[in-house]
Formats: C-alpha cells, sequence, structure tokens
C-alpha cells in the first residue's frame, strides 16, 4: 500500500533578508518549518558569522583564543583570519565601547568598523558593547561611517531601537531586533521598528537564546512558535531568527571548565556545547549564527549541508 | 475571522440612490471606509427596488465600482443567478457567493458556479420549510451542501456554511441552536467548512443593537465562526474581535494587537 505523506499547508513564509553588497548573504525565505524540503522551500542554509572583538576579549576559555592567538589584537587581521576559516560573515562587537571596558568613544568605534569593513569581502555584522545606553550612541556613528553597506546592526532593543532603526533607513543597513526570549515583546518591537518604517525585510529576531542546560527548551519553543507565526501569515513575526549562540555557549561552565577530567578534555567539550547549541536552535528555525570558535563552523557547516539535502519523498 | 462588509446593499438609502443615478462615489466611499475599519470582503447586493431583469448590470457595475480603488474581494449578494454571475464574471480575486440554500435546484445552480469561477460560496442550513429549529437538523442540511460541494469539486473549504440566526426577539430559541451547529459544522468534513452569519440579523427590530451583534459575534467566535457579514463601522466590534483572536489563540499577542488586527 502507497504510504501517503502527510503535508501542512502553510499560507505565509519567512521574509527573506539579504545582507552585504557584493558578496551578498541571504538568510530566511522559508516556507515551512526547518528542514522539511518535502513540504516547501528552503532556500538557505543557516549561515555563520565569527566573532571579532575591538578590544582584545579578558574572559575567553583559552581553547576559543588558541586559534586567534596572533591577531587578538588586531581587529583587521582577526576579521581576515574568520574568513580563511569559513566564516560566511564576520561579526565585529564593538566590545571597547563598554563603559566597563575601555568606554571608547563611537568616533574610535567607527575608525575600526571602516577598517575592518575595508579588509574583508563578506557582510558585516556590527554587535554593540552590551550597554543599552551606550549602543544608542555608538551604532548610529558606526552605521554612518558603513553608509552602503547593507551590515545588520544591534541588537536594538525597546529601550534604543529609535537611534539605530534611524541610522538603518538612512544608511542602508538591517537592524537586529533583541528581546528577551518572549514572543510578545518581539513582535512588538518589530511593530515598534517598521513603524518608524524599516522594511520588515530589514529586520531579524533576536530571541536572546540561551545555550545547552541553560533554558535551551524554552528558547526552542519560542523559536518554534514564532516560525508557524510566520508561517500562518503573522508579518509582525516573519523575520529570520539571529542566534548569538558564541557568547552563551563559551559562558557555561561545561566550557569554561578546565580542571574537570571526569568531563572530558575542555577544548572537545567546550566545542561540542556551541556546536550542540546551534544545531538545536537551528531546528527551532535559527538563521543567522553568531559563533566564537572556527571549528565549531566547520564541524556545523558539515552537518547544515547534510540538512540542506533534499527529503523530498 | 473575515468580517464582510454589508454596506454596499441597495437596501440603504444613500446605496439605491447612487445606483439609480449611477453614481459611483458613495460606493467607492463605502469601500474604501469599511475595508479602513477591518473588512476583508465586501458584500455586494443590489436591493430588492432594482428591476430583476436589471440585476445583472447593476451587479456589474457595483462589483466593478467597488474594486476599482479598493483591493478587497466581493461577496456577491443577490436571489438571482444571473445577476451573481454578472458580478463574478467581472470580479478581480477570489469571489464569494452568496448564496445557496439546501435546496436541491439551488444547488444545482449556484455550486456549478462556484466551481466554474473558483469561488467560495455560502451555503445557507434551510430549505424551502424554512429555517429549522434545533441545529440537529441545521447540521443535516449542511450536509447536503457539503456532499453537493464535493460532488461538484468545490473545496469543502470553500464552503461556508450560515447556520442563520434569526432576531433575537422574535427568534430567542435559536441563539443557543445556531451556536451548537457551529460547534458541529466542523466535524461534517476534511478539509472542515468553513462558517459565516448575517450578524445584523441577530438584532433587527431590537434596541442597542451594536450590543446584541457584537456580544453574538464573540460568543460565535468561541464556538468557531470564521467570518460574518457585519457592520464593521462600530468600532467597538472590530476592537473586540481583534481581542478575542488573542484570547482564541489565533493571533499571537503584542501590545499593539488592535492595531495589528486591522493591518492585515
Amino acid at each position: 500500500m502507497a504510504v501517503n505523506i502527510v503535508k501542512e499547508k502553510w499560507t505565509s513564509k519567512v521574509n527573506e533578508v539579504v545582507l552585504g553588497t557584493d558578496n551578498t548573504v541571504k538568510v530566511g525565505g522559508e516556507s515551512t518549518l526547518p528542514f522539511l524540503h518535502f513540504e516547501g522551500e528552503i532556500p538557505h542554509r543557516p549561515v555563520m558569522a565569527l566573532e571579532v572583538w575591538d578590544v582584545e576579549p579578558t574572559d575567553w576559555p583559552d581553547p576559543v583564543k588558541e586559534p586567534f592567538a596572533d591577531v587578538m589584537s588586531d581587529p583587521v587581521a582577526w576579521a581576515k583570519k574568520n574568513i580563511e576559516y569559513g566564516a560566511d560573515l564576520v561579526a565585529l562587537r564593538l566590545q571597547s565601547a563598554n563603559p566597563d571596558y575601555k568606554d571608547a568613544s563611537p568616533q574610535e568605534c567607527a575608525e575600526t568598523a571602516k577598517k575592518v569593513a575595508e579588509a574583508v569581502n563578506v557582510p558585516l555584522v556590527i554587535l554593540g558593547c552590551g550597554s543599552e545606553e551606550k549602543d544608542a550612541e555608538v551604532l548610529p556613528v558606526v552605521g554612518e561611517a558603513l553608509s552602503g553597506k547593507n551590515c545588520l546592526i544591534g541588537p536594538a532593543t525597546e529601550n534604543n531601537y529609535k537611534t539605530i532603526t534611524a541610522t538603518c533607513l538612512v544608511h542602508g543597513h538591517n537592524i537586529i531586533a533583541a528581546s528577551p526570549l518572549d514572543i510578545n515583546l518581539a513582535k512588538q518591537l518589530n511593530i515598534l521598528i517598521t513603524e518608524m518604517n524599516l522594511p520588515t525585510n530589514k529586520i531579524v529576531i533576536d530571541p536572546l537564546v540561551g545555550a545547552l542546560g541553560y533554558g535551551i527548551e524554552y528558547c526552542y519553543s519560542i523559536m518554534e512558535r514564532s516560525r508557524s507565526g510566520a508561517l500562518m501569515g503573522d508579518k509582525m513575526l516573519s523575520m529570520p531568527i539571529f542566534c548569538n549562540v558564541g557568547q552563551e555557549a563559551w559562558k557555561a561552565k561545561e566550557a569554561k571548565e578546565a580542571d574537570m577530567p571526569e568531563w572530558g578534555e575542555q577544548k572537545k567539550r567546550a566545542i561540542l556545547w556551541e556546536v550542540i547549541t546551534s544545531t538545536a536552535m537551528a531546528q527551532a528555525g535559527g538563521a543567522l549564527f553568531i559563533l566564537r570558535h572556527p571549528e565549531s563552523v566547520k564541524q556545523l557547516k558539515v552537518h547544515f549541508d547534510k540538512l540542506m539535502q533534499s527529503n523530498e519523498y | 475571522m473575515i468580517l464582510i462588509g454589508e454596506r454596499i446593499n441597495g437596501m440603504f438609502k444613500d446605496i439605491r440612490e447612487a445606483i439609480l443615478n449611477k453614481d459611483p462615489e458613495p460606493i467607492k466611499l463605502h469601500a474604501q471606509k469599511q475595508y479602513e475599519a477591518g473588512a476583508r470582503y465586501l458584500d455586494v447586493n443590489t436591493g430588492p427596488t432594482v428591476d430583476p431583469k436589471d440585476q445583472p448590470a447593476v451587479m456589474e457595475w457595483l462589483v466593478k465600482t467597488t474594486q476599482e480603488e479598493c483591493p478587497l474581494p466581493c461577496c456577491i449578494d443577490s436571489t438571482n443567478p444571473e445577476a451573481i454571475e454578472a458580478g463574478i464574471a467581472v470580479h478581480k480575486g477570489k469571489a464569494m457567493i452568496n448564496s445557496t440554500t439546501a435546496d436541491q435546484f439551488k444547488m444545482d445552480i449556484y455550486i456549478p458556479l462556484a466551481a466554474k469561477y473558483n469561488a467560495a460560496i455560502i451555503g445557507l442550513t434551510m430549505n424551502e420549510k424554512g429555517v429549522p429549529k434545533s441545529a440537529a437538523d441545521r447540521i443535516a442540511l449542511a450536509m447536503e451542501i457539503v456532499v453537493n460541494c464535493d460532488m461538484h469539486g468545490v473545496p469543502t473549504d470553500d464552503l461556508f456554511l450560515d447556520p442563520l440566526m434569526l432576531p433575537c426577539n422574535v427568534g430567542q430559541e435559536h441563539g443557543v441552536e445556531v451556536l451548537e451547529t457551529l460547534r458541529q459544522v466542523k466535524s461534517l468534513a476534511d478539509p472542515a467548512p468553513k462558517t459565516t452569519m448575517g450578524l445584523s440579523n441577530s438584532s433587527q427590530g431590537c434596541a442597542n443593537r451594536h450590543l446584541i451583534n457584537r456580544t453574538f459575534l464573540i460568543m460565535s467566535m468561541a464556538c468557531g465562526l470564521d467570518s460574518a457579514i457585519a457592520d464593521v463601522y462600530d468600532p467597538l466590534m472590530v476592537e473586540e474581535v481583534a481581542a478575542a483572536r488573542v484570547l482564541l489563540n489565533k493571533d499571537i499577542y503584542c501590545d499593539s494587537f488592535v492595531k495589528t488586527f486591522l493591518q492585515k
């Protein structure tokens, strides 16, 4: 007897967001849940960015510093190295602006951002310093310096989205709309941003994901709900999902703890933590991943390429 | 919840006069106003004063005029099959036929018409004997319509069954039967038929009509109502529908939930 494959009929799809200018990277565009190729279109493989900091990070565990040992004090060299390591995009984190780090000025950040942008031929993600107030000052200046480069800039929150949205509008960038694991707030923030006339296909949702062991199942449910909302036609939840996995995974004690032989070799388990967190997020609808270790990029590429093979019946 | 704006109907004086004078402005005005108020289909009816032999031409003009500037599809409302076909023939998008009863001779006319134009169709759960008293009898007639749609290849989810609410001052016992019909009708076919109702009927001749209309609308939504032909100029009703959609888990909550309902 022939097996009748039951297929869900969705009425809508996830927005496609295009990043960069020459070598563009596209995310989103799915017309079904993740990797159900038999049911709809999954036009783009999840993409990965490796992080670059504009100041040498102090709290990164050794295994994730090791691949960048000779470039960590030079953001341009670090960014180039990320591309050698196979990253689809470069994520420049302007940590130096953080009042608890160097409290660097918006102009200093813009300087660095410009140099990095000139040195790489992949799209840029510009990440703020973690202070909502400071990001509201820094990101507009950086956005202006990178005018026309079609970068992805954020995170923009309920409290600072106005200046960041404005710079995206004027200088042609895309915005990361961040809300703390709350689908209602995510939707509301998207409404507020689109009310400033930024097109819906210039927005990605950052649900502020947690790592494996740190609330991942809650992230998963929220992401899944927002994907099914998008597929059922909720325009204010139809944005691709951005997952900043690197910072979460490398903060987990399972990644940081060096002296714990019964957990296995630190480097191996730390990378696994980043990879496994990402694979789960991809299954929930994650489209763009910010990672820290090059080995994670390598392993995830293999995994995502397999998932992108058609399972058409 | 698809709100079907009821206002373009020759029963209203301004529309009747517009038809008489061939004046497109009142038609366009109500098309746009209902669209902005939350309507997603527009009922279009020549009204009873137009001579039957003129109805096809008037319906054609009404549909064209309604859709000239407004992007909404129409619910083509007439007891005259020629008028309905004249309207669908010039319609842009997915038209809705309003309506067939469960009488075989009517279904034989309207359902093939829906199939021919790939239109949705409203099926009234009544026949020449009138409107049944009980939910069970309404369901029996609904099943007749489902079967006939299936025979003619009209997808069951293009069928909007109307369990026929009567004015609550004269047919008070019908309310609970209508709600029960709404609950049961979904199990008649897969995909399930959709449901609709002429909401203003529930308050015909009553005081406080808007209050009765919107109360019954929300009660019906809780029983699975998918659409209603209604007076969308009652902003409270539209806001309550937006809230009900959130409460029924049809829309994901956000603080601007009324606004997002109107955006769709």
